[in-house]
């Protein structure tokens, strides 16, 4: 019974309907090669919802993410390209931290000016996109001059099948990589204090503060994580398509608060999980990406994407009014 | 010198140029309970929240074992041994009982990581120390009341406590549960833990404490042994002052009785309360007095159309109206004075004239545009009769005093020509001299202008001297219908000591 | 001496009005100062004229949301829908005689189709935060989408370009010798500032967003007030879409999406509380216009859109930060 009740269950429920659905509408859904190249979109927007959760379960509201991931994307590249430095692992702390420092900025406005955090990340998002496209530059940066290491290493595969006609599709192990940042956000916020601070601070400022968590540090953790993943998954999406875009990410916020509303987090704070965001994620991009092969035109994403933000918002009010009634 | 656990010298707090406390000090000794007795905006939650940490004094210093503790946060408090329930008990409603429970422990211990097993292990404890059962599974928001004081205070004696501060315990207890709190705080006390017992209701006080300490505006006025006390004494010293005045005669015109102004026949909100029937006659003004949750802030509502879901009839001057909607309330002549003045009854930051016309612009604008000269007259006509100090209608009433605060929000009602007036705790927070004024002008309203009065109020004194019917509800139904005549304070009181 | 006494009472009473007068003196000595022959040339100030109505009126839509202690994230979706339906209704009625030459009928047509596409679009976001108890931030920037979308779906992705020349009229016409743009907006601003001082609406948003409860308490018609100002909202961030659809000749979904930002930036900068409850029109118009002043130097300077972007960010983090700090010595 207990299990029926939780809010992960039900949307689970509801994703298998859609696939259901969905497979029901073009059997083509169920391909193995359809299954893996969706499973590939989660990536990128996954590694940014788990950020964004963590916001929201603080009470919170970022949509400066976007603006982040893609200053840290490019002039991580960039700086790659005028130090010919080819590698994986250093291009990728770099951008998690720049990530970071951004997210800093969001923190500091948040906590010492106790300002509306759409207000700060508006800003900030605004700051950080004119100045890469106004300072740093606005041309894109293709596959011939991409970092090798970065494309091979976004290449992986965990498995690869070769199909009929000869072409080769593989799962990539990228999804290997979202796998972990979710387990270990999943471990951040239920085993650790600063994770529990967060739940505290979004059911209950005032308690919070009476009770001797440390918001500073709540606040700044939560904001720099958001733009560390950010950060992250900037440099990790241009590797997997092989391509450097100073413009990328644009209505990005949109789709990722969709699907963590969407996974059942809570739209006034304190609740929220990384299962159910994870099934919020899969949901979106299913929907958006299965637009196709249910035959509607794609000029109908934002319209999908902007109902869905809607359904799934009504919901989430209407669940938590019950709740404290 | 000091003897105490704690220790506060001369304490002064201002805000935004309002002094909450001055040269306030209390010293409060290992292991004795204390009462810190005062009207309600004395300045008691100031006391509470300096020595928690929360707010910073703006002068004195605080002692703790005779060490004084500058810039004392919430986190040092607690480190050295002060807990606080506060009345809302500050708990985290989406979390379990027992991550609530333990959170205060991991805290103290600065611990990084989150031990569930440990978790639940120290709120078993806690749960089994207190002697209750609770759901340690369970969200705290789905808990009733009485369990989420029962979470307030075992989290409290979790952490070594050296003294509790109870902000207002009893309030929403009944008789029964009171006692089982009592029977909790002697336990408590016998482990050499000290408690402070913040309250403004005097029999506990007398009943429970070894010490009392009185303040009022602020201030410190009285102190000793509770033997030293009785019940009129901390009046006195809590009010300043005893008022007596006339009490409140109504007498039904001659020939047949008036048809009632306001007349409820078997109210039912479920859940709340049930079958009320009641009738108020022009000029009167009917007391209704109850425990916290008895119902009748919930017959306040219904009455105010703001459960529409109530069932059974309503009669305005004999007419059944039906009150769905505030707007059909006030358009049936209703007004309804809300218990918490600052947060339900006023608009703070704007002026009295806004507030004043809160309800009265769509009145004041019949074709649109609101009729400037009307509203200033109806305002400044308002100022002169309700007496409100102020050299202009402009001001904003925040700066205003509690008594003139609560004039304002009377004088709202008055220009919607109300015919059946609630209040709902009139004079809570009131200083002395304007309870009197408020008092005489609800009196004037019922006898002059025809007003039909039903006055909610825990004050017993309040509700004897003011009107000429008490009513006492208990779990939602109405238990007695005392005339004033033959009634006293003690009457009433001891009734409503035997609701459990 | 009693008019100074007014005067002082006045400059006491609004000091954040004085404050954004300073600001914009400062604004204009320093861009007079760094450029002076071409800051200075009339031509720049008459082409501010034609520039600042479009985004004046998305900021006091932002600042009536503001008041209740909501935001309206949709206001550019809703103005570029509102253009882009005009567009395609002249595009569909145009006969031989081509769009430039669409009679006034028809134009009138497109009028009433622009607004009502605000009105619609504004009752939509008010329901959802009245009915649905959906909180402002996500029910617009959902909705926001959709229109944004379905904009979208209309066109294609390009824009629609070719509208009538009465209708262009209105964006870049002149009407007394000043651009019928600034007639209009300074005709509405007025009829706005009118409506929040003088009648029940305006008085009544002030009141619930200074406080939900209280407003309850007094039996003030919460949700109908809130709705009411998101149709306004709705129906001013049309008349935006009108002028800029009217001023370019042409309608594109993804048309002024940075006056989102500088919508909420002049609303907090004009001395909205975004928390509800205070705000004047009087103070968005200066907090436009010193914007304004802003950014056309910098253009003179050749600063690019994107630095002007940023800017206009750091701008908004630093009002904040003043702000905060005010607020904090008081």
């Amino acid at each position: 019974m207990a299990l029926l009740r939780r809010s992960e269950t039900v949307i689970a429920g509801i994703l298998l309907l859609a696939m259901v659905l969905i497979g029901t509408i073009n059997p083509a859904f169920w391909q193995l090669d359809n299954l893996f190249s969706l499973m590939r979109s989660n990536v990128i927007i996954g590694i940014m919802a788990m950020g964004v959760l963590l916001v929201l379960i603080s009470g919170g509201i970022d949509v400066s993410f976007p603006a982040f991931a893609v200053a840290a994307m490019y002039l991580t590249i960039k700086g790659m390209l005028a130090l010919g430095y080819n590698g994986v692992v250093l291009p990728l702390l770099a951008a998690t931290l720049m990530g970071l420092a951004f997210g800093a900025v969001n923190g500091f406005f948040v906590y010492k000016f106790r300002m509306i955090p759409l207000i700060v990340t508006l800003s900030t998002s605004a700051m950080v996109r004119g100045f890469l496209l106004g300072v740093v530059g606005t041309s894109m940066i293709n596959i011939n001059k991409m970092p090798t290491a970065l494309i091979d290493f976004a290449r992986t595969d965990v498995v690869s099948v070769t199909k009929a006609d000869g072409t080769t599709y593989g799962l990539t192990a990228m999804v290997l990589i979202y796998l972990g940042l979710a387990l270990a956000m999943h471990l951040v916020l239920r085993y650790t204090m600063i994770g529990r601070s967060a739940y505290a601070l979004g059911g209950d400022p005032e308690a919070a503060r009476r009770a001797g968590f440390d918001l500073r540090k709540t606040i700044f953790f939560i904001y720099c994580v958001a733009g560390a993943l950010a950060g992250f998954a900037g440099l990790l999406h241009s590797g997997m398509i092989w391509l450097a875009n100073p413009r990328d990410f644009v209505g990005l916020e949109l789709d990722v608060i969709a699907a963590v509303v969407l996974g059942g987090a809570s739209i006034f704070g304190g609740r929220g999980s990384v299962l159910g965001t994870m099934l919020g994620v899969f949901m979106l991009v299913m929907v958006k990406n299965s637009l196709i092969i249910m035959h509607v035109d794609t000029t109908w994403q934002l319209v999908v994407v902007g109902l869905i933000v809607i359904a799934a918002t009504a919901l989430s009010a209407w669940r938590d009014r019950r709740r404290a009634a | 010198m000091s003897d105490g656990f704690i220790e506060l010298r001369n304490i002064r707090k201002v805000f935004a140029g309002v002094v909450a406390l001055d040269a306030m000090s209390l010293v409060i000794k290992p292991g004795e309970i204390h009462c810190l007795a005062g009207e309600n905006g004395s300045g008691k939650s100031t006391v509470i929240k300096i020595m928690s940490g929360v707010y910073q004094p703006d002068g004195g210093e605080i002692l703790i074992d005779g060490r004084t503790m500058p810039g004392m946060s919430p986190i040092e408090a607690i480190a050295h041994g002060v807990q606080v329930i506060y009345q809302d008990f500050s708990l985290f409603g989406n979390l379990t009982v027992a991550e609530n429970l333990a959170m205060n422990v991991h805290l103290g211990e600065k611990r990084r990581l989150m031990n569930w097993r440990r978790t639940r292990a120290i709120a078993r404890e806690a749960v089994d120390r207190l002697g209750v059962e609770l759901d340690l599974d369970a969200e705290v928001a789905s808990l009733p009341t009485a369990g989420k004081q029962l979470v307030a205070i075992a989290r409290a004696l979790m952490s070594d406590a050296r003294l509790i501060i109870m902000d207002e315990p009893t309030t929403a207890l009944t008789r029964k549960e009171v006692e089982t709190l009592f029977r909790i705080v002697r336990d408590i006390q016998a482990r050499d833990i000290a408690i402070l017992f913040v309250s403004h209701k005097m029999r506990e006080m007398l009943e429970i404490s070894e010490r009392i300490t009185v303040i009022r505006n602020g201030r410190k006025v009285a102190e000793g042994p509770t033997g030293d006390f009785d019940e009129a004494l901390i009046t006195r010293h809590m009010t300043g002052g005893d008022i007596l005045n006339e009490p409140y005669a109504w007498t039904p015109p001659p020939g047949p009785p008036p048809v009632p102004r306001l007349e409820i026949r078997g109210l039912t909100v479920p859940g709340k309360c049930e079958d009320l029937s009641l009738a108020i006659r022009p000029g009167e003004i009917v007391g209704l007095s109850g425990l916290l949750g008895s119902g009748r802030t919930d017959l306040a509502l219904a009455l105010f159309g703001m459960v529409p879901g109530y069932k059974g009839e309503i009669l305005i001057d004999g007419a059944p109206v039906r009150l769905r909607t505030t707007q059909e309330a006030i358009a049936a002549g209703i007004a309804y004075v809300p218990e918490d003045r600052l947060t339900e009854g006023l608009f703070l930051p704007q002026s009295i004239k806004r507030n004043m016309l809160a309800t009265s612009y769509e009145r004041l604008a019949p074709k649109l545009v609101i009729d400037r000269s009307q509203a200033e007259e109806m305002t400044q006509g308002m100022v002169r009769a309700m007496q409100i100090a102020t050299p202009t209608a402009e001001k904003p009433v925040m700066q205003l005093s509690g008594g003139n605060q609560q004039r304002v929000v009377l004088a709202r009602w008055l220009l919607t020509d109300a015919r059946v007036l609630i209040l709902n705790g009139p004079t809570v927070g009131v200083d002395v001299g304007s309870k009197a004024e408020i008092h005489a002008k609800i009196r004037e309203l019922a006898q002059h202008h025809g007003l039909a009065v039903l006055m909610i109020s825990d004050d017993v004194p309040e509700l004897v001297q003011n009107c000429n019917r008490i009513v006492l509800m208990h779990r939602g139904r109405f238990i007695e219908d005392l005339p004033a005549d033959d009634v006293t304070e003690e009457t009433v009181s001891d009734r409503l000591k035997t609701f459990t | 001496m009693k008019t100074q006494m007014n005067i002082r009472s006045l400059i006491n009473r609004d000091n954040n009005i004085v404050q954004l007068l300073v600001m914009t003196v400062l604004i204009f000595a320093v861009m007079t100062a760094l450029s002076p022959d071409k800051f200075l040339r009339y031509y720049n100030f008459e082409s501010i004229t034609y520039i600042f109505p479009e985004l004046g009126l998305l900021s006091i839509a932002m600042m009536i949301a503001m008041l209740t202690g909501g935001i309206d994230l949709s206001v550019v979706g809703v103005a570029n829908l509102s253009g882009i339906l005009a567009g395609v209704l002249f595009h569909k009625l145009a006969g031989a005689a081509g769009i430039a030459d669409a009679g006034i009928l028809t134009v009138l047509l497109g009028g009433v189709i622009a607004l009502g596409t605000g009105l619609v679009a504004g009752t939509v976001n008010g329901l959802l935060i009245t009915r649905l108890g959906i909180t402002p931030i996500l029910a617009t920037l959902g909705t926001g989408q959709v229109f944004t979308g379905l904009a979208i779906v209309l066109t294609g992705g390009p824009a629609i370009v070719g509208f009538p020349t009465a209708w262009a009229f209105l964006g870049n016409g002149k009407i007394l010798g000043l651009a019928t743009p600034f007639v209009l907006f300074a005709v509405i601003a007025a009829l706005i500032a009118f409506v929040l001082s003088r009648t029940a609406l305006g008085i009544n948003l002030m009141l619930i967003g200074t406080n939900p409860k209280a407003a309850l308490f007094a039996g003030l018609k919460r949700e109908r007030m809130v709705l009411y100002s998101y149709m306004l909202t709705g129906v001013l961030a049309s008349v935006a879409g009108i002028i800029l659809s009217g001023r370019t000749n042409a309608a594109k979904s993804d048309y002024g999406t940075s006056y989102l930002l500088q919508a909420v930036l002049i609303a907090v900068l004009g001395g909205t509380n975004p928390a509800g409850g205070r705000g004047t029109v009087l103070g968005i118009t200066i907090a436009v216009a010193a914007l304004m002043l802003l950014s056309s130097g910098f253009q003179i300077l050749r600063f690019s859109n994107h630095l002007i972007d940023f800017i206009w960010g750091a701008f908004l983090l630093l009002v904040i930060a003043i702000n905060a700090y005010k607020n904090r010595t008081r």
